[in-house]
């Protein structure tokens, strides 16, 4: 029996607001207010209340057989948050259902996965947080940036405890093979992938209603009809998007709504049932593994990178944002913390895109600026204001590793401080509570004794430290 | 194809942009093989290259009939043509001109210039065209820029030939919008006289559609493009003095450049940076006011000027500048920032120039932006990348912009006028 998998992307970034070169070391506000309020009112509106609404819908007719997917990054729900909470509870209702499936991704839909280090778990194990304390469930697959997957992250990804994760089934990687199956990773079994089957996709994100295309219009028993149409043994067919597909991209006017919801009862025509990734993962074993050394993303026709480190001008700005990373999270300041977050989407990479000069249309359609280079000048600026934020903590001359190891001491220390003055408490306590009933036990006496020397040595030795 | 041309200025001796557009769109349309063009220009010094045209010396043809001494003659031609072409021209003339001043063998000097009692040179160059317009046969009639209107009009009254006419500017340009009425005479008469229209960008075709009241499906816009470096000009040296970023504004000194601009976005960016120094190049009626402006703001001991460039040390100076700005008010196309990428120096336009609409690795602003003007500025001199990928990527583009191109759109104009 085929199964559809359905899995929606929902991200909107903090924009900046047009941050002048004269504000640098002035002004440590970044974002445009204005217009991401604007933005995710008007795609709540559009698009994420009447679809949540029509899925709730869809799931209680159909008595739970419909089945979708969610991967929500942690700064889109923060907006919601803020400027439309009523989003957030339509989620919240969906989740209840039991038939959405919440997938775990990067805090800040950020390109961690590209640098070493810990940030790429930080920002991930953030985001799971986050999402079990809006929707109570913990998310068991995991969904990258933008599909971007390689060997090397598949590997970190098991290291976290996912079990699958979905990503694109781009062409150069696959050859032959057909995306409608389970694959595991090379490097790494356990991993479950699921693939992105771009053609079907494609046909509803960007061709729905698109006059000159030779399949318009695109009815829902067509659609089911090519699904039903794959050979028997491709039992699984993977429909990832967008969710502004539903109402933004392809406005309610188009039909789009009524479309998504035919869809389902021509499926069960045919005999064919909607699944979540991580049942899919339970059920099936992977009939291949694949092997992906460069990483790929969903992103244009080269399927690569190069939509957000095509140009040197994206790639210094990145490697100015990667430096930075280590002494941002030794800062532990929640300000510093949470710009870095807004700081990192890889949306604003994605918008100093020079690749499509000639027919921008898809880059320059979400974009803020005027042009790539108005981008990154803005972008720069508020990064090297960031990066005099971070360093004013820290003396600049000293380099990482250093001032690690310092601070490793001094927490260590400031830990082991705490633990002792704990003991030392209790155990007065218990002196306390001794001399009321046996006034004379001379050893717990001494013990007692030696034990706050040693907090007394411990805290003069971190005094000095922290003065060196 | 044979085309009569009437210019103002041609290589080397040029006041502006000009000469060197009329120059690069008559070299490219000497590439097709079936062209033959006849220039006409007021006073040409005879250093000219006319290797891939044939120039006429306006101030050697006669307007009025004189029988000069074989020897007299000879010497006043200077060889610009023979004394045989110069008879032929005499046979030509069927208008009364006794009323204009004239030389010994009936021609009439021209300053060649844009001097103050231009208006009169605009109509002796019309005389002028009455004579060559019968000498020659020719299939089309081509005018560049309002000075030479008069005569394109002239010629089409009298042969019945197709008149285009070039606008590389209009007044609404060169003013700010405060037209001299006497030269808005001219352009609207010469833009109406017109079979076809080609003007150097989007920008000033609107101006003729909306303030000449033209119709639109008779204009035609052809952009400008710019001459390969030659190797000598490859080979010149930078001369860098200072280990500053320099930042360049190079052009005339007028209002329609929107020095003052300049002048306050180097003071912004110099609040903040110090290792920079900016240079005004050029000169013109606004350069007293700008040194005045730039004392007021205090910033004289980083702000340079270094009065009129000419030849050589306009590609010295770019050479060793960082960036490149032209906030122009109001450019019809402007030339200089894609000779500025050529030497591969980053460069910041205004969003009122027409060489916008075809330059995409150059950073865009609106003139009156001082603040983004200085961000930019500030961008390009701090982030290396930016810096590079300007420099490398604006070469490239402007390499593929190449008059050989323009020169086809033209033609394709000429074909649309004969009806072929």
């Amino acid at each position: 029996m085929k199964s559809i998998c359905f899995y929606f992307q929902v991200h909107q970034p903090f924009r900046l607001r047009r941050y002048r070169f004269f504000d640098i070391g002035n002004d440590h506000y970044y974002y445009d207010d204005y217009n991401n309020e604007e933005i995710i009112k008007r795609m709540a509106e559009r698009c994420y209340l009447p679809a949540n609404r029509l899925i709730l819908d869809m799931i209680r007719e159909s008595n739970g057989a419909f089945k979708v997917a969610f991967s929500i990054s942690g700064i889109a729900l923060e907006q919601m948050e803020l400027y439309a909470p009523e989003v957030v509870d339509s989620f919240r209702e969906l989740a209840k259902t039991g038939c959405v499936e919440f997938l775990a991704e990067t805090y800040a839909h950020s390109l961690a996965s590209l640098w070493s280090g810990n940030e790429f778990e930080l920002q991930v194990k953030e985001h799971a947080n986050k999402i079990q304390s809006l929707f109570g469930v913990k998310p068991t697959v995991f969904r990258n940036t933008e599909l971007i997957y390689s060997d090397e992250i598949g590997d970190r990804v098991v290291g976290m405890g996912f079990k699958g994760m979905i990503t694109e089934g781009a062409k150069h990687i696959l050859g032959w093979k057909s995306p409608n199956y389970v694959y595991c990773c090379a490097s790494n079994p356990r991993l479950k992938l699921l693939l992105k089957n771009f053609k079907l996709s494609d046909d509803v994100t960007f061709r729905f209603s698109d006059w000159g295309w030779d399949q318009f219009p695109l009815t829902a028993d067509k659609y089911v009809d090519w699904i039903a149409n794959t050979p028997p043994e491709e039992n699984i067919v993977n429909l990832f998007m967008g969710y502004e597909t539903f109402g933004e991209m392809q406005s309610a006017e188009t039909g789009i709504f009524e479309f998504l919801k035919a869809l389902p009862k021509f499926a069960t025509q045919r005999g064919i049932s909607f699944k979540t990734p991580s049942e899919i993962f339970d059920k099936q074993k992977p009939v291949d593994s694949i092997s992906v050394p460069c990483p790929i993303s969903w992103a244009d026709e080269e399927r690569d990178l190069s939509a957000w480190l095509g140009n040197e001008l994206q790639r210094e700005a990145f490697n100015k944002l990667r430096e930075i990373g280590d002494r941002v999270r030794m800062a532990k300041d929640l300000k510093l913390l949470q710009d870095w977050y807004y700081l990192q989407s890889s949306d604003h990479f994605y918008y100093m895109c020079t690749k499509y000069f000639s027919d921008g249309a898809v880059h320059s359609h979400y974009s803020p600026y005027d042009s790539p280079y108005e981008a990154f000048m803005n972008y720069m600026n508020v990064l090297s204001d960031f990066i005099d934020r971070v360093n004013s903590k820290f003396p600049v001359d000293m380099d990482n590793e250093e001032l690690d190891s310092l601070t490793q001491t001094i927490n260590a220390q400031e830990d082991l401080i705490a633990q002792l003055t704990k003991e030392n408490k209790k155990l007065k306590a218990d002196l306390a509570a001794a001399s009321g009933t046996a006034p004379k036990k001379s050893t717990t006496t001494k013990s007692t004794m030696t034990k706050t020397t040693t907090t007394k040595s411990a805290t003069t030795k971190s005094k000095t430290n922290k003065k060196s | 194809m044979r085309a009569l041309m009437f210019g103002w200025e041609f290589p080397p001796h040029i006041l502006g942009g000009l000469g060197t557009a009329s120059y690069g769109l008559t070299r490219g349309m000497s590439l097709q093989s079936d062209m033959d063009i006849m220039f006409m220009l007021p006073k040409p010094w005879g250093d000219e290259d006319q290797s891939f045209l044939k120039i006429i010396s306006a101030n050697k043809v006669p307007v009025v009939y004189r029988e000069p001494d074989w020897n007299y003659l000879n010497s006043e031609l200077q060889g610009r043509f023979s004394p045989e072409d110069y008879y032929h021209f005499r046979d030509c003339i069927r208008e009364d001109n006794n009323h204009i001043g004239t030389n010994g063998i009936g021609a009439i000097e021209f300053s060649g210039r844009y001097p103050q009692n231009l208006f009169e040179e605009i109509r002796n160059y019309d005389a002028v065209a009455g004579v060559v317009c019968r000498a020659y046969d020719f299939d089309v009639i081509h005018s560049h820029d309002w000075l030479t209107y008069p005569a394109g009009i002239h010629a089409k009254h009298v042969t019945g030939k197709p008149l285009v006419i070039h606008v590389h500017a209009t007044d609404f340009d060169r003013s700010r919008g405060n037209v001299n009425p006497g030269v808005f005479n001219i352009e609207k008469a010469g833009m109406d006289e017109a079979d076809h229209i080609i003007t150097v960008s989007n920008l000033t075709r609107d101006t003729v559609i909306y303030r000449y009241h033209i119709d639109p499906a008779k204009v035609t816009t052809v952009h400008n493009a710019v001459e390969p470096i030659s190797p000598e000009i490859e080979a010149i040296q930078p001369r860098r003095n200072t280990k500053d970023k320099v930042v360049t504004f190079l052009g005339r000194i007028t209002m329609q450049k929107g020095p003052e601009y300049f002048v306050e976005a180097a003071y912004r960016v110099l609040q903040r940076t110090p290792n920079v120094r900016f240079v005004m190049a050029g000169s013109g009626d606004m350069m007293d006011k700008m040194i005045r402006h730039a004392a007021y703001r205090n910033i004289c001991d980083r702000f340079h000027f270094t009065g009129f460039l000419k030849g050589k040390e306009v590609y010295e100076m770019l050479k060793s500048s960082d960036v490149y700005i032209m906030p122009s008010v109001s450019e019809p196309f402007g030339i200089s920032p894609l000779e500025a990428m050529q030497v591969g120096v980053p460069t910041i336009i205004s969003k009122q120039s027409g060489c916008a609409e075809i330059l995409n690795n150059a950073i865009k602003v609106d003139y009156w932006d001082i603040d983004a003007m200085a961000d930019a500025i500030y961008s390009i001199i701090t982030y290396p990348s930016m810096y590079k990928f300007l420099k490398e990527e604006g070469k490239k583009e402007v390499d593929e912009i190449k008059w050989e191109y323009a020169a086809l759109k033209v033609r394709r104009v000429y074909d649309m006028v004969l009806h072929r």
